[in-house]
């Protein structure tokens, strides 16, 4: 078996587009759960409204792309207003109990019979993803090759010797998108964060009522964070939708949200670089366990007596479930998080 | 130093001299008037106070019982719960409408008898957390260093000077979760001071120091007298009420039962069987 192209597919997908997807979903939870502590389990709901708000936007009104990604922004802000007016002045459970429902909410509506002949069921939609890819800027044939990095036909590849990285016309220019879009937000992050505003959100995290007796109107605090966290959610939405060039509803389960929490938690919440590292992470070993199950099994390395290339789906989010429990006891913090701060007794 | 100490004894003596010992008794100048507050949990009435005043600049100690509602009593001036009914003003405005955080920037400014540290913050952070109105708090500044830097670093003078004075500076960088149960009562204390509040509430501020620290605690508490500051505060040591307080205000079961000065209430029968009662009570469980 082939432990080589193993390898560089599972390196390939952990710097690609679905990557990109996870750490931005999680980019937006780390600073609502990261940094303030606010419990969103409806994140994939946030994405859903980029990607449903884009994609409705240009299909069905016929808006121009531009449009739909603001359409898709705006969206988000509202659901994130619906649902933290009601519950953030309560109890921090009960953010968690409403965003769960909204997001449910949300993708029964996407796939409802009823809207089917706009929203296409629970088929989902296509044809908004064509005006993003004319805008890349060089075309199918260009071949050029600079030192390790080379392009063939449009293709990117990244040829490191006994790897090498291999990416689509498309994939290319949604990876050129969704990694300026994650430096971008990862720089505005790391000032708000080091500012009076972000040691704010910090203490709601610690103790909001000790942050109120201090004269902060802690509402309107966890208020700015879910929605900002969930703008970021949108724009995970948007490189979702863009780079697979359709929604679908059932993409936005509560399991999607559970990823963008496994990939935090993975890389350390309260991180700036945390969600990033832990998608890079997160996808790299699915896509090797995955991958290297089933070149194992179809080279007969793995008989099929054990287990055949159907079940390897399951099992490896089996694996993945394994890691993470044995992560959470071994290394609670994460990749970058810091123990120390696990130490202390919080409420 | 020592003549501002007696500045500040001295006028909170003489703005008390004339106050008739007995509940609700009027204030040559309160800061803080409530009438009729009264918050009842389900059938329990935890707190039914006809008429108090509070003093401006003087010292004034809440005691009573445990359960009597002095902590209760609290939450509802500050804004942390709200009255079944009931009225006040802080400072010549209307505060029972008043949000939790409102309050706290009208000068009205509380610690809880529970600590409430910010544990995965350092001391410096739950420092300047406490400073009010900063610039650079707001969303559209944050990302903005040099609109706020400048106040940061007043902030943070601030912040150390205050440390200083509560012998925390060297604790400055540790997390505030490292700090002992009474070097938190003390920090949660100098956070407060961050705000430059009018009025400070402490809720049981000595409880759970130890001795030495106790005896700095209260020294603290007097130099805020002396800068102007209004203090209420919740004790049950009737030595510690007697070393600081100008004026004594005791609650028993939810109401307000007498005033006076430490004198007069050490001597008054109704607190003597209010404690006794309640020692009373606790003794059939
Ligand atoms: N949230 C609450 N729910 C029900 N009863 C409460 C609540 N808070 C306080 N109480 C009751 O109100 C009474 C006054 O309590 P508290 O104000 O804490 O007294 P103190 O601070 O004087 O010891 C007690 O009997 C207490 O059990
Ligand atoms: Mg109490």
């Amino acid at each position: 078996m082939d432990w080589q192209f193993v390898f560089s597919q599972a390196l390939t997908q952990a710097i690609g587009p679905t990557m990109l997807v996870y750490a931005l979903g999680a980019i937006g939870l780390n600073l609502q759960f990261g940094y303030t502590g606010l419990l969103n389990f409806g994140q994939a709901a946030f994405a859903a409204m980029g990607a449903y708000g884009l994609a409705l936007s240009v299909v069905a009104m016929g808006l121009p792309f531009w449009w739909g990604i603001v359409i898709g922004l705006l969206a988000a802000c509202v659901m994130a207003l619906l649902l933290g007016i009601p519950t953030l002045r309560l109890r921090a459970d009960y953010l968690a109990i409403v965003t769960i429902a909204a997001a449910e909410i949300v993708r029964r509506i996407a796939r409802a019979t009823v809207w089917s002949d706009t929203t296409g069921g629970s088929d989902g939609m296509r044809g908004f993803s064509e005006p993003f890819f004319e805008m890349i800027p060089w075309d199918r044939d260009t071949t050029w090759s600079f030192l390790f990095v080379s392009m063939d036909n449009g293709r990117l590849a990244v040829d490191f010797g006994i790897f090498e990285l291999q990416y689509s016309y498309r994939d290319t220019w949604v990876m050129i998108v969704g990694w300026t879009l994650v430096a971008v937000i990862l720089v505005v992050m790391a000032f708000l964060i080091h500012s009076p505003w972000g040691r704010v959100l910090k203490g709601i995290r610690e103790d909001e009522e000790a942050v109120r007796s201090l004269g902060k109107n802690v509402f309107a605090y966890k208020m700015q964070a879910l929605v900002l966290g969930g703008i970021i959610g949108a724009i995970a939405g948007f490189v979702f939708a863009l780079s697979r060039a359709n929604v679908q509803p059932d993409a936005f389960t509560t399991d999607f949200t559970f990823y963008f929490y496994v990939v935090l938690i993975l890389g350390g919440a309260a991180r700036i670089f945390g969600p990033v590292l832990g998608a890079a992470l997160f996808w790299f070993l699915y896509n090797i366990l995955a991958q290297g199950l089933i070149q194992a099994i179809s080279a007969d390395v793995i008989p099929p007596s054990v287990i055949d290339s159907t079940q390897v789906g399951p099992l490896v989010f089996f694996l993945l479930g394994l890691g993470m429990v044995l992560l959470l006891i071994f290394r609670p913090q994460g990749l970058i998080g810091n123990r120390k701060e696990l130490m202390f007794d919080v409420r | 130093m020592s003549d501002d100490v007696k500045a500040g004894v001295a006028a909170a003596k003489a703005a008390l001299a004339g106050v008739p010992a007995e509940p609700g008794a009027p204030k040559q100048d309160a800061i803080l008037t409530a009438t009729g507050v009264r918050r009842a949990f389900g059938g329990l009435v935890a707190v039914d106070v006809a008429h108090i005043e509070v003093q401006r600049g003087a010292i004034t100690a809440l005691i009573g019982p445990n359960g009597a509602g002095k902590t209760t009593f609290f939450n509802l001036l500050t804004g942390f719960d709200r009255p079944s009914r009931g009225s006040w003003e802080f400072d010549g405005r209307r505060a029972d409408r008043m949000r939790s955080y409102q309050v706290a920037r009208s000068g009205m400014v509380r610690t809880f008898q529970l600590t409430k540290a910010l544990s995965r913050m350092t001391v410096l952070e739950n420092m300047l957390i406490g400073a009010d109105r900063q610039r650079g708090e707001r969303l559209w500044a944050a990302p903005f260093r040099w609109l706020w830097l400048k106040e940061e670093a007043q902030n943070a003078a601030r912040a150390l000077d205050l440390l200083e004075r509560f012998k925390l500076a060297d604790k400055r960088d540790h997390y505030a979760g490292e700090l002992s149960g009474g070097q938190r009562k003390l920090l949660e204390m100098a956070r407060a001071l961050m705000l430059k509040p009018k009025m400070i509430m402490l809720d049981e501020p000595m409880a759970g120091v130890n001795p030495a620290l106790k005896q700095s605690l209260l020294e603290h508490i007097k130099d805020l007298r002396e800068e102007g500051m209004t203090v209420l505060f919740v004790e049950h040591d009737m030595d510690m009420v007697h070393e600081i307080a100008d004026w004594v205000a005791v609650m028993a079961a939810g109401q307000l039962i007498t005033e006076g000065t430490p004198d007069q209430i050490s001597a008054d029968q109704r607190v003597i069987d209010a404690y006794l009662g309640a020692h009373h009570d606790a003794a059939q469980h």
